[in-house]
């Protein structure tokens, strides 16, 4: 499988990159999810700008009581991180959970995150965390909610020319629990349902809840109905599945030949009450 | 496009297409054919090969990304006519039946004990997950990497 001719720029800069880009080029990160796309002639982009060894969008740092995680850190990087570990294990977890070695080594979140894949896995993840994104032009940068930016299947706030720059997650304190379950197509390894929880206790009651869910529907999306449903209560075990029974509603399910819409249903809220579970027991 | 890269330790400039695969630039160009072309779609694992310390499926990834890169394929194992431990660890361990996977296996197999000196069947199990192997049921290739990681820290 040979994809269309294209022309390729690897950048010295990002301003070069973004120039480029807002000429019509479209950006390469890892290439995880785009050259499988080109090589099926789903994708023909006529020239492509390689952004990986773009040293200023490889990072992972902590400033400002926040975590920042530059697009082309490769999910590798950020598995491995011993600063995410210890300060936001739910992207560790999730990022540990994408493809095989071989894709972790080469994919990046900015990639997979701006390609919006509905059965990505850091969707889930980034809203329940209510990450930020920082999305950036030729001429104006500026920030946009996990919640706005992934709009439908494969499309997102981003608009022609801009790339996403940064990811911002918070720091979470001691008493925060969290934890990533999925049903993993084997052959690919991404989601059919994917649930990522983020729960903190206060004096034996739940304080705090987000769930994020992905791979159900076109886009990841918080489930607010059943993280209202969990706060304020002491989280027995039927306290947590009568929160995970709400994590579908208002949601229209997707149905492919791997899962019907009722039973991709019936796994979001299996995978959420083990996703509650799991984080609540992990709490400090 | 001039792109310059090393494959196990040879250095390459060529002239190629930019939508010229890096596997198709090691068997076509290079003349390496340990490094298998299984599925094409990035699901099987037999094209695998260390790009820069990583291993990486050179089905997906266009040879002018690797500009710069060194690589190392199958080939660039063994040493002076001696097979790599994981190589002598596949085969005292009958780690592969047709062998088609096995290139592909092998330099994931490595990546594993790069990061895990000692790893447990979990860790192993994780780090072949990107490699298919339709022969073997994959439990004499699990004992393969035991084997050579056992033997790498003696």
């Amino acid at each position: 499988m040979i994809a269309q001719k294209f022309e390729y720029t690897a950048p010295k800069s990002l301003d070069e990159a973004l120039h480029l880009l807002s000429s019509g080029a479209k950006p390469l990160a890892g290439g995880m999810s785009l050259i499988p796309m080109m090589k099926l002639r789903l994708a023909v982009p006529e020239h492509l700008v390689d952004l990986r060894a773009l040293k200023d969008l490889n990072y992972i740092r902590e400033a400002g009581g926040q975590l920042h995680i530059g697009a082309t850190a490769s999910h590798y990087e950020i598995e491995s991180s011993a600063l995410l570990r210890q300060k936001c294990p739910l992207l560790t977890e999730t990022a540990a959970s994408i493809g095989d070695v071989q894709v972790r080594n080469m994919g990046t979140i900015g990639g997979s995150v701006a390609h919006a894949d509905p059965a990505a896995d850091y969707p889930a993840a980034l809203a329940a965390l209510e990450a930020k994104f920082v999305l950036k032009g030729a001429k104006a940068e500026r920030t946009v909610s996990a919640a706005d930016f992934f709009v439908d299947a494969f499309s997102t706030a981003l608009q022609p020319g801009e790339i996403l720059r940064e990811v911002i997650v918070p720091i979470d304190d001691a008493r925060t629990g969290t934890s990533y379950k999925k049903m993993v197509q084997p052959a690919s390894g991404f989601a059919i349902v994917g649930v990522a929880a983020r729960v903190r206790q206060n004096a034996g009651k739940v304080s705090f809840v987000r769930l994020g869910i992905t791979g159900l529907s076109n886009h990841a999306y918080r489930a607010t109905a059943a993280e209202k449903a969990l706060e304020g209560k002491p989280a027995t075990p039927n306290d947590i599945q009568n929160a995970a029974a709400l994590v579908t509603q208002g949601v229209d399910a997707n149905s492919d030949l791997h899962a019907s819409a009722d039973y991709r249903r019936h796994l979001a809220v299996v995978h959420a009450a083990r996703a509650i579970g799991t984080a609540i027991s992990r709490i400090a | 496009m001039n792109i310059n890269l090393t494959i196990n330790g040879k250095s390459y400039s060529q002239d190629v297409e930019p939508r010229l695969l890096l596997i198709h630039f090691l068997r076509d160009v290079a003349g390496l054919t340990g490094t298998h072309m299984g599925c094409e779609t990035s699901l099987c694992g037999a094209c695998t090969v260390e790009l820069d310390g990583k291993a990486i499926k050179s089905c997906t990834m266009f040879a002018v990304q690797a500009n710069g890169a060194e690589i190392v394929t199958v080939e660039g194992l063994a040493n002076d006519g001696k097979l790599d431990p994981m190589q002598e660890a596949f085969w005292n361990e009958h780690g592969l039946q047709c062998g088609f996977c096995t290139p592909g296996m092998i330099m994931a197999a490595k990546q594993i004990i790069d990061r895990h000196p000692s790893p447990t069947e979990d860790e192993i199990r994780h780090g072949l997950e990107g490699n298919v192997c339709r022969c073997t049921g994959y439990q004499h290739i699990v004992n393969a990497v035991k084997a050579a990681a056992a033997g790498a820290g003696k």
